[in-house]
């Protein structure tokens, strides 16, 4: 002991650099700093010039005379072409694909991301992981495939007559299995990150596995979940490749699974493929559907916030 | 038998407690007796901590984790066939060394352990009792409906306490409890305990020898094997022999400060 305290002693302080205390500048932190900001900006530069693009063009469909807000929001049918300007005929097949996913995807990801966190035995969890999340790197255009050679057909055994061969159903039901990968494993992230500590106090208070499960860390971790459903529902909205191919190629103003339909993001990849000429009404129509799409994003975002807000317990 | 079960409230034979192959605490034999204060005192890493999760089975968690020999509460061993342990920690309450209350209301941290296990009374009265045995109730009685995570960590430890006596469970396991607390905070918590004893039996881990020697009507002493690194009860005694005329050398070098 005393020996080595002995040595520590003889390191000379000469060895380190001098002691000055003026103010130095560092080129480094400097550089490390400008390069962090622009990263930043870039983003925000990107979201900006996106948005712009969005209402520079879709304000041209809007300043056509015959174009009014009132009639955007409260006619039935889509076919600008011929004075048809109602956006619910693409919004309806929207929300309902949406809903249908997830219906399945929120309660499906949910179990999941439970049995992972809580239940799962380590071995079971290292083979069950590394599978949910292949499930994610499926392209979507094979799920789309998947939806209207396989699951439409086992639809129409059901429902026979009532279901058509392009329908709302099938799509919504394979996209809340595209995304239910995403909010099973992000909502294990959400479980996992909540204290050992928690689950401790609330076994020794003779809480089962399940009242501890959900009723101490899903609570706990609602922040985390609601962050996945977010991200879920913006998939979803946002997902085209399976609607394109299953739900439906005509807008068709139906709340009905069983309807065929064409949602928001369906209907600009089918229209946006053809020959479409510049600053036709069609043209700049896809604009305004492309704004209304992110204004729906927007408010579902805002909605799952605000629920999450209400009911999150939060801890530390 | 049937005399001892009057006397002692849990009681080990031959427990040894096991990692794997690893035998993390072994041969212990301790008799706690009823609504008395019973301190486990030792080195870092000598198995205190493993010891005392181990009659609320807390240890099951741990994958790896048996345990050999018994601990009988009544007679009936708590690591027998058939023995549920989610009724075992009904019985056997928790303290932990940092306060975790849950993160819901003052008023649903006692709540839901009742309700979750089958409490029919008034709730709001079996609140005020337990947060008044916890002698907290006067702090927080006008915010009953705030968050747990409001009050200050003494208050939280406080809480957790009332939430362990809510349920009524015969004995009361005690990790550290006041180990991240400041001094008065601490003082509150021992006196609590001093309360606590009338109505419980209470086992507590303790690093602080001043806090053992004031608290505690017996005290363990555990110390690590040197060849296997397992630990286990040198000596076991009532508190004040331990402290004033231990029969062990290793006892007195570590209640004296001289040990390490």
């Amino acid at each position: 002991m005393k020996e080595e305290a002995l040595k520590i002693k003889t390191v000379d302080v000469k060895s380190f650099r001098q002691v000055d205390l003026k103010k130095k500048t560092r080129v480094g932190e400097s550089l490390i700093q400008i390069l962090l900001f622009m990263a930043g900006v870039l983003s925000i530069f990107t979201t900006i010039a996106i948005v712009y693009e969005l209402g520079k063009e879709a304000m041209l469909f809007f300043g056509d005379p015959d174009v009014t807000l009132v009639k955007f929001f409260t006619m039935t049918r889509w076919q600008p072409g011929i004075g048809q300007y109602g956006i619910a005929a693409l919004v309806s097949a929207t929300l309902t694909t949406s809903f249908i996913a997830i219906l399945i995807a929120l309660p499906l990801g949910l179990a999941s991301a439970v049995y992972l966190s809580e239940y799962a035995s380590p071995k079971a969890r290292g083979v069950l992981k590394p599978v949910l999340e292949i499930l994610a790197g499926i392209p979507t255009v094979v799920y789309g495939y998947f939806a209207l050679l396989f699951v439409t057909p086992i639809l129409k055994t059901i429902f026979e007559d009532r279901i058509q061969v392009y329908n709302m159903l099938s799509a919504g039901l394979v996209m809340g299995i595209m995304i239910l990968p995403l909010i099973a494993s992000m909502s294990e992230d959400a479980l996992s990150a909540v204290p050992r500590a928690l689950r401790e106090g609330a076994y020794a208070m003779g809480a089962t596995r399940l009242e501890t499960s959900l009723q101490i860390v899903v609570p706990a971790a609602l922040s985390g979940i609601g962050a996945a459903v977010i991200v879920g529902v913006s998939r979803a909205v946002g997902e085209t490749m399976i609607v394109a191919v299953a739900a439906g190629a005509g807008p068709n103003f139906s709340f009905n699974p069983l309807d065929a339909a064409e949602t928001m993001t369906g209907h600009i990849a089918r229209i946006s493929g053809g020959d479409l000429s510049y600053n036709t009404i069609d043209y700049t129509s896809l604009f305004a559907i492309a704004l209304m799409l992110f204004l729906v994003t927007l408010v579902l975002n805002l909605i799952s916030q605000w629920i999450v807000n209400r009911f999150r317990e939060k801890y530390e | 038998m049937q005399s001892e079960n009057g006397k002692y409230a849990i009681e080990t034979k031959n427990l040894s407690i096991f990692y794997g192959a690893f035998e993390a605490v072994k041969d212990v034999d301790l008799q706690i007796e009823k609504q008395k204060i019973t301190a486990i005192i030792g080195p870092s890493g000598c198995g205190k901590s493993t010891l005392l999760r181990a009659f609320n089975r807390m240890n099951d968690f741990v994958v790896t984790s048996h345990v050999k020999g018994e601990i009988l509460m009544h007679g009936t061993n708590l690591y027998g066939r058939g023995i549920d342990p989610v009724e075992v920690r009904r019985r056997i309450g928790m303290v932990f060394q940092k306060p975790n209350p849950f993160p819901k209301s003052i008023y649903e941290n006692i709540a839901w352990g009742a309700r979750i296990n089958g409490f029919k009374g008034d709730m709001d009265e079996l609140v005020e009792a337990s947060l008044r045995g916890a002698a907290l109730w006067d702090e927080v009685k006008d915010k009953l409906k705030e968050s747990a995570y409001a009050l200050s960590g003494g208050q939280q430890q406080r809480l957790c306490i009332a939430r362990t006596i809510a349920i009524q469970p015969e004995i009361i396991l005690m990790d550290e409890p006041a180990s991240a607390l400041d001094p008065i905070s601490t003082l509150r918590i021992e006196e609590l305990m001093q309360e606590l004893k009338k109505n419980y039996t209470i086992i507590i881990v303790t690093h602080n020898m001043q806090q053992a020697a004031r608290v505690s009507d017996y005290t363990a002493m555990m110390m690590l094997y040197e060849d296997t690194r397992s630990g286990t009860v040198i000596e076991f005694d009532a508190t004040n022999r331990i402290f004033t005329n231990p029969k062990d050398k290793r006892t007195e070098d570590y209640v004296t400060g001289r040990f390490g």
